[in-house]
């Protein structure tokens, strides 16, 4: 790999990594919005 | 599909020009850029909309837009390093006002969220924020114009006033990178602001319970 090469594939794997750490920021909150969701449907449950 | 498309005709399509292969980052970086600009500007006339008609969900919407606007401007630095430092030889170039203007502009939108948190949750948190965007704004056509107007010449300009400066299959791998870029922006968008409306409604209901 010569390094003109690495310098491009540097460049596209940053915003890859940036993008996937967006997505696993987003994903961790959708799964704690479904555990809140469903901690408030067992709640209005109980209740009858 | 418009990421993968883009992709594929930078990998294959676009020809190489006298800047080789590193010419290859050209085709995310500048519509990277693009984005953030668009980002910190649809924020701004979000923030502008809550203060004009107090529109409601314009300030979160505001938030939301400036908050990846600040993603997409940490991403035109870090590619735009890359490719600084195998074209000049250096990481950074301080002499370089286009550069600094961009950073300055990074900087000012990131001190919007030291702004935003250190108010309590309210009007006055909302309308301080969307003051501060909308005066942000003014930086973004001094930073694009920047690059044009600069008398140093170091960062390249794609497009002046004869138009784009490329081939014809270099213009149309940029473009259809552009419109991934921003497809990826509104995508990006609507995924957080529903995250987020979803969380106020979440709280709001667990209030009503008790």
């Amino acid at each position: 790999m010569t390094t003109e090469e690495k310098y491009v594939a540097a460049a596209y794997l940053v915003v890859f990594v940036v993008l996937l750490a967006y997505v696993v920021i987003m994903s961790a909150k959708v799964a704690r919005l479904e555990r809140t969701l469903a901690e408030l449907v067992e709640r209005v449950k109980a209740r009858g | 599909m418009l990421l993968g498309t883009a992709i594929a005709l930078i990998a294959f399509y676009a020809p190489l020009d006298e800047d080789g292969l590193n010419q290859k980052i050209f085709y995310f970086h500048v519509p990277i850029a693009l984005t953030a600009y668009a980002c910190f500007g649809w924020g701004a006339w979000k923030a502008l909309l809550h203060l004009w008609k107090g529109r409601p969900g314009a300030d979160l919407e505001s938030y939301v837009s400036i908050h990846l606007g600040v993603i997409f401007a940490v991403m035109t630095l870090v590619t735009g390093s890359i490719w600084g430092r195998f074209r000049w030889g250096q990481w950074w170039l301080w002499s370089s006002k286009q550069l600094v203007l961009f950073l300055v502009l990074f900087l000012f939108y990131s001190a919007y969220f030291m702004l935003r948190f250190s108010v309590e949750p309210g009007p006055r948190r909302a309308n301080l924020s969307a003051v501060y965007a909308i005066f942000g704004v003014v930086l973004i056509p001094i930073s694009f114009l920047a690059i044009r107007l600069a008398s140093d010449y170091i960062h390249p300009v794609a497009f002046d006033r004869h138009g784009p400066q490329m081939s014809g299959s270099q213009f149309l791998t940029f473009c259809v990178s552009l419109a991934a870029m921003l497809s990826l922006f509104a995508a990006l968008y609507h995924l957080e602001l529903a995250g987020k409306r979803i969380d106020a409604h979440l709280r709001e209901l667990r209030e009503l319970i008790g």
